[in-house]
């Protein structure tokens, strides 16, 4: 059967039998950069569309449906013209970090790629802290949001940086605690293992209550670790104009534009993995007629399936709600998802440990 | 007083809020001060859209300047219209058909609850929900059809004229207000489900910018905005004109004097809209719909005011005329003017986040502000 | 203790519930398509359905033998608020030898018009109306003063 699995070894088998190590190791590395590198222009352009769509259908409109067939060239299209334009750069900002900022968020959600299972053995880097590298990672983003706030020399840009600031460090606690109850249910950080874990059914289904509500948990503080609506205080449009990108055009802004539709893609790829299996097919316990009959549709799709579903749901908070208050948002923080998620994760740990889930 | 706000104080922050900012619906500037995200101090700098409507209207006849109204605030054009229609009968005495003043209110509290649908959609947009938008844009589309059909414009109609309205209605014009009323029932609970029911929107709107009813009427404000301070100041129902003295609908009056308040009242004007327009639509009497006047209208020497309840509050058309085909001097009092004034009062202590709300139930249309 | 658990509860419980029914109207609408309402503008230009009083500019009309009912009398001049209309007139001898009072040029500055519907009711003969074009974006701004009477239209029979 044609997979990920059999391409990627058959293709390492036939360059390890023309080449020494070396090379081949080189030549896999930039093939890997390569592969990642087109699945992020990919993955951006077929965000931007599905969200532009999502949003239009929901808002009882058409969007986009000018360039190709159902406007799916459109989001091509404004890509093109991003990098076409010139890359200009406000007077008195702070130059190297103006310029390096879009590059240091860009190379953050690149990094978040390497542990990703997309399929069945085909992942950049099998790490054995694969779920704490993720974590560690992600954190470094906003980093690059900092810098573009505070190179820009702009008031609103400044602003819209200490708040995401401010949201990013506090829902990273609640986000930890949520992954970190399925790293108790399964005693592993290794992100195969707990798609191997899961193997009788998946997480939101074998681990009771307790593992929906750290779900519901996880949606809501990557929603926010992503920056995105009800959460958006760093971009704010209708109070800070455009946060701390107001200053950035052309390419830059492109990247910053792509970056949070990567992010997107791989908070959700990691609910996925965490809470519906991953690549793992819907397996119900010991059906073995009906597990070998979900194990014929590919492991990538079950995957893509998946994380496209979760990156559906986000887009739809998005259209639905309005936006929270920056006071709010840290109170909904400490006041709510906090307390609940650590009573949360003390109830998953007597799960875990009295073997109480299926 | 620009200066003396630019010289901020150690460890605040001064923002320009405007000319160009999505939430200041045109070309408001608003010069505000900031300590961390409290707002400290807010002033409103106006003029980037004043067209000298007041003394444009100076050099035309009275037939004439009823037009231009409509461009103050375009929103409730035909409200506009009505009151300076209102104020050259009053002067010249004449006796408006009642067919004409069936006709009359009914498109005003359309004009009402087109305003206040947009006004909504803007609201929401300004929270941050996008999609309420375009709900609230499919309902006012189809009173924007009633209007290009009866009127002939979507937006500056231009219809009302001194005696009476311009042309009868359009045939098809009782059954599409039919027609709009029982679509707009069906849809106006999904209004609250998406955005009064929500829990995001009522925290953000709840105990937020507070005007209490003094406030509200030393700042002289009008409509809406001191109706949710518990101040009663329908024109409708104190002053009555044209029908309303005749037709039984409620004062829609909040006494939570914050902002969700404003925006309940608002909400509920317009079931109490649909209700006016309800018992008008089946007893349109037959008749002229314009009086008989002059081709050319003189007005008496002397001062003449009326007002009308606009959606946004009270505007008050003040016209002196020395006898002659155009007026001396012509003052309008608008609502959105007197409303601003409270902001600063409203939004001191409170987030930039909350400055947006405020901004927003307030209802402003700029073009009203600067005339 | 046990009252303030079950406030904060029913707090947290009402909170999701509301958001849940905002959820669950968008998702009526983004799994019911047919409610979209966009209109497909240029594609349906022919199909558009405007009021027959829509206000798109002043025209005049003429009937088959290129005559239109203008007498010149400049009563939609007089009307118009902004000095849209300009009428030009010029003295015809008729076939009596009588001098007789007609229009050279109808100008009619659409850049200036706001369609406000004065002049047409103005008009003493019913000569000009309201057409219901809305398209009238071009490239040069002198393009939208235009002539209405037609060239070599006379004023037709028995209009006085």
């Amino acid at each position: 059967m044609l997979s990920f699995e059999n391409i990627s070894h058959g293709l390492h088998n036939w360059l390890s039998a023309i080449m020494s190590e070396t090379p081949v190791v080189l030549i896999e590395l930039t093939l890997v950069a390569l592969a990642a590198i087109t699945l992020f222009a990919a993955l951006g352009l077929i965000l931007v569309y599905m969200e532009r769509k999502v949003a239009a259908v929901i808002q009882i409109r058409k969007g986009p449906n000018r360039v190709g067939p159902m406007g799916i060239f459109q989001t091509a299209a404004d890509t093109l013209k991003l990098v076409m334009k010139e890359n200009f750069m406000p007077d008195s900002v702070d130059k190297f970090l103006y310029k390096l900022a879009p590059f240091v968020v860009m190379i953050t959600a690149m990094l978040i790629l390497a542990p990703m299972p997309f399929a069945q053995g085909f992942q950049i880097w099998n790490i054995n802290i694969g779920v704490f590298y993720v974590t560690a990672i992600s954190s470094i983003s906003v980093i690059g949001v900092l810098m573009a706030g505070w190179a820009s020399n702009n008031k609103y840009s400044l602003l819209g940086a200490m708040r995401s600031g401010a949201q990013i460090v506090s829902y990273e606690l609640s986000a930890g605690f949520a992954i970190l109850s399925i790293v108790a249910l399964t005693g592993s950080l290794n992100l195969n293992d707990i798609i191997l874990s899961q193997q009788d059914g998946w997480w939101i289904f074998k681990g009771h209550i307790p593992v929906w509500i750290a779900f519901v948990i996880f949606m809501i503080a990557v929603t926010a670790e992503t920056n995105r609506a009800p959460f958006d205080m760093a971009e704010a449009e209708s109070e800070l104009t455009g946060g701390f990108h107001t200053e950035y055009g052309g390419m830059r802004f492109a990247l910053f534009f792509l970056a949070e539709y990567i992010n997107i893609f791989i908070v959700c790829g990691i609910g996925a993995t965490l809470f519906f299996g991953g690549w793992m097919p819907f397996h119900i316990g010991h059906w073995e007629g009906f597990n070998h009959v979900m194990d014929y549709i590919p492991s990538s799709i079950w995957f893509f399936g998946k994380t496209f579903f979760l990156i559906f749901v986000i887009m739809w908070f998005r259209w639905t709600f309005p936006r929270l208050r920056i006071d709010q948002l840290l109170n909904l923080e400490w006041k709510y998802l906090l307390p609940i998620s650590l009573f949360n994760l003390l109830l998953i740990t007597v799960i875990a440990i009295k073997g109480w889930h299926f | 007083m620009i200066e003396e706000i630019t010289t901020a104080k150690e460890g605040e922050m001064v923002i320009n809020i405007g000319p160009q900012h999505p939430s200041t619906h045109g070309v408001l500037h608003l010069l505000i001060t900031l300590d961390g995200e409290t707002i400290k101090k807010l002033e409103p700098n106006l003029g980037y859209i004043h067209r000298s409507i007041e003394k444009m209207c100076e050099s035309l006849s009275y037939r004439q300047f009823i037009y231009s109204t409509s461009r103050m605030d375009y929103l409730s054009a035909h409200i506009n219209n009505h009151a300076c229609a209102m104020a050259v009968e009053k002067a010249m005495e004449i006796e408006v058909p009642e067919r004409a003043e069936y006709i009359r209110v009914i498109l005003d509290e359309l004009t009402r609850i087109a305003s206040h649908q947009l006004w909504w959609g803007a609201m929401a947009m300004d929270l941050g929900a996008l999609s309420p938008f375009f709900y609230a844009f499919r309902e006012r589309e189809v009173i924007t059809d009633i209007m290009e059909e009866t009127c002939g414009a979507r937006l500056t109609m231009n219809y009302m004229v001194p005696g009476g309205v311009m042309t009868d209605i359009h045939p098809n014009f009782v059954k599409h207000v039919k027609d709009f009323i029982v679509q707009f029932k069906s849809k106006i609970d999904e209004y609250d489900t998406l955005v009064t029911d929500n829990i995001i929107f009522q925290n953000r709107m709840k105990n937020v910018g507070l005007l209490s009813a003094e406030d509200a009427i030393s700042y002289g404000t009008s409509g809406p905005t001191a109706r949710g301070s518990g101040v009663s100041c329908d024109i409708r129902k104190t002053h009555p004109y044209s029908l309303y003295s005749k037709l039984q609908f409620e004062e829609v009056i909040e006494t939570g004097c914050d902002s969700f308040s404003r925006y309940l009242v608002r909400v509920k004007e317009m079931k109490q809209s649909v209700k006016i327009i309800e018992q008008l639509i089946d007893n349109i009497p037959e008749g002229d719909f314009v009086a008989k006047t002059k081709a050319v209208i003189k007005l008496p020497k002397g001062e003449f005011y009326s007002r009308a309840e606009t959606a946004r509050g009270e505007l008050g058309v003040y016209i002196v005329s020395e006898g002659g085909t155009t007026p001396y001097r012509i003052k309008f009092r608008s609502p959105g003017f007197s409303n601003l004034s409270a902001l600063n009062h409203m939004v001191k202590g409170y987030k930039i986040g909350d400055l947006v709300a405020i901004m927003g139930t307030l209802d402003l249309v700029i073009p009203d502000i600067d005339r | 203790m046990i009252r303030f658990l079950k406030n904060y509860f029913t707090e947290v419980f009402q909170a999701v519930k509301s958001l849940f029914l905002g959820m669950k109207l968008t998702g009526y609408y983004f799994t019911h398509p047919k409610e979209i309402i966009t209109q497909e503008y240029p594609e349906n230009r022919l199909t558009l359905n405007l009021s027959e009083r829509f206000r798109g500019e002043v025209v005049m009309t003429h009937d088959e033998q290129n005559e239109h009912a203008c007498t010149g009398c400049s009563a939609c001049e007089l009307a118009c608020p902004n000095g849209t209309i300009k009428i030009i007139n010029k003295f015809e001898i008729n076939a009596e030898g009588k001098k007789k009072k007609a229009i050279d040029a109808f100008v009619y500055h659409l850049e200036l018009c706001t369609m406000c519907n004065l002049c047409i009711q103005a008009c003493p003969t019913d000569a000009i109306k309201m057409a219901q074009t809305f398209e009238h974006s071009v490239f040069n701004r002198n393009m939208l003063t235009k002539q209405l009477n037609l060239a070599g239209s006379k004023l037709r029979e028995g209009v006085e």
